[in-house]
This record gives structure tokens, sequence and C-alpha cells, in this order.
């Protein structure tokens, strides 16, 4: 028996000095962590990464379970922080005497402090912003122009689309409506997400498949015959790089602007190497690097130094002034209304295609 | 004497330990918040009722129910004769190797195995592509993103669960009993009928019962596989779990399916004269 809990003893001491090293567990979106930037960031500091990868729904969901731990180090999506805060602290607030905020776009900085706030504290710091508009594919689809294509019957059986929240205010933009106007009055807003409803109920036959990632969405364009579908930027423009014909548009009712960040989790075990792996991402050359490899504007100031000709284009070639002036950005989500888009969402899903 | 004691409480320990912690605790926790507010303390009832008053709830449900038991009946018509022909038709030496390879998807995992019928069923995929090939269509046929689809995924990760008890049973089957039957002048369909089937009943109920069970609470395949309209209860647990954030309400939802996979299994244990102890044997 003794030698046994001697046994025990050494294999525990061994694992622990294994993990003597310094970790950052990050839960973040697939990549946002370029490879190549993973290694940078190792070597320079000696912190090893963990990555785990997520979206908002998830992301919320095991932090909550945990109570805010299990991860060092999270990113949320900025309209997504302040009501889960308040129901459910998952996150500790930032402390932006640590963050390298010289190198951050002042407006972003401010935009996201004041919408992740909770009692006057900010919890999340921008990393990177993008838009869903819609992905088209202009040989087959060249009149294709706003959110209201998605239910074009020019294009029926080609069309597809993501049955998640953005869908549902993209498709509000699209008929005319200002559902973030509504943000304020919880029954009107549910009247709109049911005229919503019915709209795409109605239209469901000329859908061909709902998208559920990245990749399926770029399977759609490739693969499976879709010539519109709603989709994010740094996508429609990873297609745009293989064929020429495919781009992202941004609709003429408005694209919708979200703002990706880094937050930290209230039980983090390394408060210190997420600082220091935040100020890492955002320093202009890194964070020039991945706009450069997924497409997505970066918050970092003076990045766009480094850009790649292609990404100016790309920017160029789907936001015209006015386009730029009438991104909608995301409002802070108020409490409760994930209910109500959820119920819409599960409806559209379950109606019959006539 | 005291030490074998020791050795089959230390084997015992682990059992008991995956049991409780890993299996009953979680169970009950979620029976208790099931019955509690979505946010606040207290005892409610909200989460159930809110099932019934929801025709989206309840439809999908029966949806689901009523899709898993076709697709059991499904994969018990493919399979029995596939354990048949392994088990009475084709000779010992290739048996073991064909069954085998049936073993193959269950390797690889479901995502993976699901992903290959997308590549497979794709419109620029393998079939359609084939078929274009050799000039049979020009435009792509719908094969994926439709219950078809669907039906094809969740029998070929479940058939396996059925094939393998029908085998167990179908080999204890003495092969002389078929002869005698057919010497006594039975029909194949008569001794199929009255021989064959009978006896591989235990096989047949306790495949039924794993594959229902596995295709009642699969996630992936409908998700992956499934179309437009193709919505599966679990997808509306998952929805409350993760979009609405309503986690009494998921675990409520979670008991009922629970539940009505319990009854239907007892409904087929009692329809075909069966008993649960018995199964299995």
């Amino acid at each position: 028996m003794k030698k046994l809990t001697k046994l025990a003893l050494a294999v525990a001491l061994a694992t622990s000095a294994l993990s003597a090293q310094e970790v950052l567990r990050i839960i973040t979106w697939k990549g946002y962590t370029p490879k190549a930037l993973v290694d940078k960031f190792e070597k320079e500091t000696g912190i090893k990464l963990k990555i785990t990868y997520s979206n908002n729904e998830e992301m919320i969901a095991k932090l909550r379970a945990t109570r805010g731990g299990g991860f060092d180090l999270a990113q949320p999506s900025q309209d997504r922080i302040s009501f889960v805060q308040k129901k459910f602290p998952i996150y500790q607030p930032i402390d932006y005497s640590k963050v390298n905020t010289k190198q951050l776009i002042p407006s972003m900085l401010e935009a996201v402090k004041k919408n992740s706030s909770v009692d006057g504290k900010g919890y999340a710091v921008p990393m990177c912003f993008g838009t869903t508009g819609l992905v088209v594919n202009k040989k087959e689809a060249p009149d294709a122009k706003d959110w209201s294509d998605l239910w074009n019957p020019k294009y029926a059986g080609k069309i597809s689309y993501r049955l998640k929240r953005p869908l549902l205010i993209g498709a509000a933009f699209g008929m005319g409506e200002n559902p973030f106007a509504l943000y304020n009055d919880k029954e009107k807003y549910k009247a709109l997400i049911e005229k919503v409803t019915k709209k795409l109920i109605e239209s469901k036959k000329n859908v061909k498949n709902y998208w559920t990632s990245g990749d399926t969405q770029k399977a759609n364009m490739t693969n499976n015959g879709v010539v519109v579908e709603s989709g994010w930027d740094g996508i429609g423009w990873q297609l745009h790089k293989q064929n020429k014909d495919i781009d992202f548009i941004a609709p003429k009712s408005g694209a919708l602007g979200w703002i990706d960040t880094y937050a930290i989790p209230k039980k983090s075990k390394n408060v210190e190497g997420a600082y220091k792996f935040i100020n890492f991402m955002m320093k202009p050359e890194n964070a020039a690097f991945f706009t450069n490899k997924e497409g997505y504007g970066t918050a970092s100031l003076g990045a766009d130094k480094f850009y790649k000709p292609e990404i100016k284009d790309n920017f160029a070639r789907a936001f015209s002034k006015e386009d730029l002036d009438n991104i909608k950005w995301h409002p802070p989500v108020p409490v409760g209304f994930e209910e109500i888009e959820s119920k819409a969402l599960e409806r559209i899903k379950a109606a019959e295609s006539k | 004497m005291e030490n074998n004691k020791k050795v089959f409480y230390i084997l015992l320990a682990p059992v008991l330990l995956w049991l409780v912690f890993l299996i009953i605790v979680p169970h009950i926790e979620l029976l208790i918040s099931s019955f509690k507010p979505n946010s606040g303390d207290g005892f409610t009832l909200e989460n159930y009722s809110a099932f019934f008053a929801d025709k989206i709830y309840w439809k999908t449900f029966i949806n689901t129910t009523l899709y898993a038991i076709g697709v059991t009946l499904l994969a018990f018509v493919v399979s029995f004769p596939i354990a048949f022909y392994l088990t009475k038709v084709v000779s010992r030496k290739y048996a073991s190797f064909l069954t085998l390879l049936l073993l193959i998807p269950l390797w690889i995992g479901e995502l993976v195995t699901i992903y290959g019928w997308v590549t497979l069923l794709g419109d620029n995929g393998v079939i359609n592509e084939s078929l274009k090939f050799i000039g049979l269509i020009d435009k792509p046929l719908p094969l994926l993103y439709n219950n078809i689809s669907m039906t094809i995924g969740l029998l070929y990760m479940s058939m396996l669960f059925m094939i393998v008890p029908i085998m167990t049973t179908l080999e204890s089957l003495d092969d002389a009993m078929i002869e005698a039957a057919s010497d006594l002048g039975a029909s194949k369909w008569t001794i199929f009928r009255r021989i064959v089937i009978p006896h591989s009943m235990p096989g047949i109920i306790n495949g039924s019962i794993i594959v229902f069970m596995l295709v009642i609470g699969d996630y992936v395949a409908p998700n992956i596989l499934g179309g437009k309209s193709s919505l599966w209860f679990t997808e509306q647990i998952y929805n409350q779990f993760l979009s609405t954030f309503n986690w009494s309400q998921g675990a409520a939802f979670g008991f009922l399916l629970l539940g009505i996979s319990s009854i239907t299994i007892w409904m087929a244990l009692r329809l075909s004269g069966q008993k649960l102890d018995k199964v299995g044997e």
C-alpha cells in the first residue's frame, strides 16, 4: 500500500511540474487566433495558450455553467455582454489602465466600453468588427441588393440564411422597419418580430437550407448552388478570392455591424496573462496580420498601414460612403428579447414549406 | 473470504461512483431545476405547462417521437436480413470479417460519418457528380437537406445497434430446427414467421430499444442532414439552454423526453409480450 501512495505522489508531482508552465485558456471564435500569432505570443511570453472554439451562445452557456470559471479570456460580441452580466455575473470589469489603449481606435473603445457597461463599469475591449449582409453570386443574381432579396421568388431554391437573431433584424430592415428603435418597447418589438416571422414562413419554400457556420456558408456558394445568402463580410471576401463572381454586398437598407471583444471571466486564473494577450493581439502589425488573413476589420489603431491592397479593395467594393454611414451597429440586447426571437426562429424552422 | 469481499468492493466502487456522481446526481439536479422558475427561487409547474401551452413544443415532440418509431421499424427491416445473412448464410470465415466492416463507422464517430454523407449527397457531391458524368441528369438532384437524407443519417448511425443483438439471438437458433420445419413441409414464410422471428424476438426488442433511444435523443443527424423543416425535439432543448438561457425550461423538456421514451419502450414491451428482464438473453 505504501508503495502505491508513493507512486501516486510521484505522479501528482510530475503532473504539477508539467502544469507549472503558465497557461492562458481562451474561448473564442474560429479564426480569431491565427497559428502564427499564437506561436509568436508563446515564444515572446512563455505563456501556453489553450484555445477553445465557440460562438456567442455557447460562450455564455459555458461560462454560466461554471459561474465564470474554466476560461481566462473570452470573446463575446459587444451587444451580448451587459444583459448577460446583469443576469448571471460571469465577467469581471476591465481594468482599462492595464490595456494599451493607445493602440485602439478611440471611438470604438468608447462605444464598446459604454455598451458593455454595468453599474458604470466597462466589461470589454474591442478586438475586431465586421458586418452581416448578403453574399451574392453576381453572375447569377446581378440584381440582388437588399435583405428583401432573401425572399425574392426570382431566386427560389437558391436562397440560404442562418436562422439566428441577425436574420430577424436584417429581414425587419428589409421590410422598411427599424427594429433597433423598438429596443425600448417590448410589445412593439414582439409585434414586429411576429410580422417578420410571418414573412419568412410564407417565403420558406424559396429557401434551400439554413446555414449554420462559416464553413457551411462557404459550401453553399461553392457546392450547393446558392446564389443569394445572408452572410458575414469576411466569409464573402474569402469566397471572392477564389471566385470573382461571388462577393459580399452591403444591403441597401443597411448592413448589420458587430464588434467582437475581449472580456475576462470572473474566475479567470490568469488575469495578467489575459491583458498581455489583449495588448499583444492589438499591436498594429499583429492585428493587421489577423485582418489580412480573415478579412475582418480590426479595432487596432494604425493597423491599416499593414493591410494588403486586397483588404482595402474589399472595403472599397462593399461599402460606398453612404453604405458605411448606413451600417446599423447592434445596440446591447435588452433582457428577455432573446426569448421572443428564439421562439420566432423555432416557429420558422418547424413550419411546413408550401 | 474476507479478501474476496475487499476485492469485490474495490471493483464495485468505480461503478458506484460513476453511477452516483455522473448519472444520478446530475439528473436529480436537473429534475429540481425543472421545477424552478428561470430566475429566482421557488416551486413552479410553469416549465411543464409551457410545453402544453405552446403548440410548437408538443407538435415537435410528437413528430420527433413518431419519426423515431418509424426509423426504428426501418432499422429492423434493413438490419434483419443483414443479421440473418451474417449468422446463417455466409460461412463463418467471412462472417467475422464482415461484422468487422460493419463496425468501422462506429470507430470514426458520428459527426464525421454524418459529414461523410454530406459530401456524398451534396449538389456537387459524389452521387450527383457521377450521375451527371454518365449523363443521366443535367441538374443536380436535391438529395441533401430533407427528411430522406436525415433518415439515412439516423439509420446509418443506429443500424449496428439493431444488427448485433439480432445476430446474438440468431446464433443460438439451432439450424436443425429450421431443417426440421422444412422437412415437415413448412413454407419459407412460415418458418420465418413461426420460428426465426419468435426466436430472435428478445434481440429485436433489445435492438429496437437502443435504436429508438439513440434516434429520439440524437442531435447531430437532424441538425446537419435535416432539411429546413426538420425540427427535432433535442434542438428545442438545445435552444432553451443556449439561445434563451432558460435552463429550467430546458431541464423540463429533457425530462419530458426521458418520460416519453420510457413510456414508448414500456408500451412496445407490453404489445410484443416481452419482459424487460428477459430482453438480451
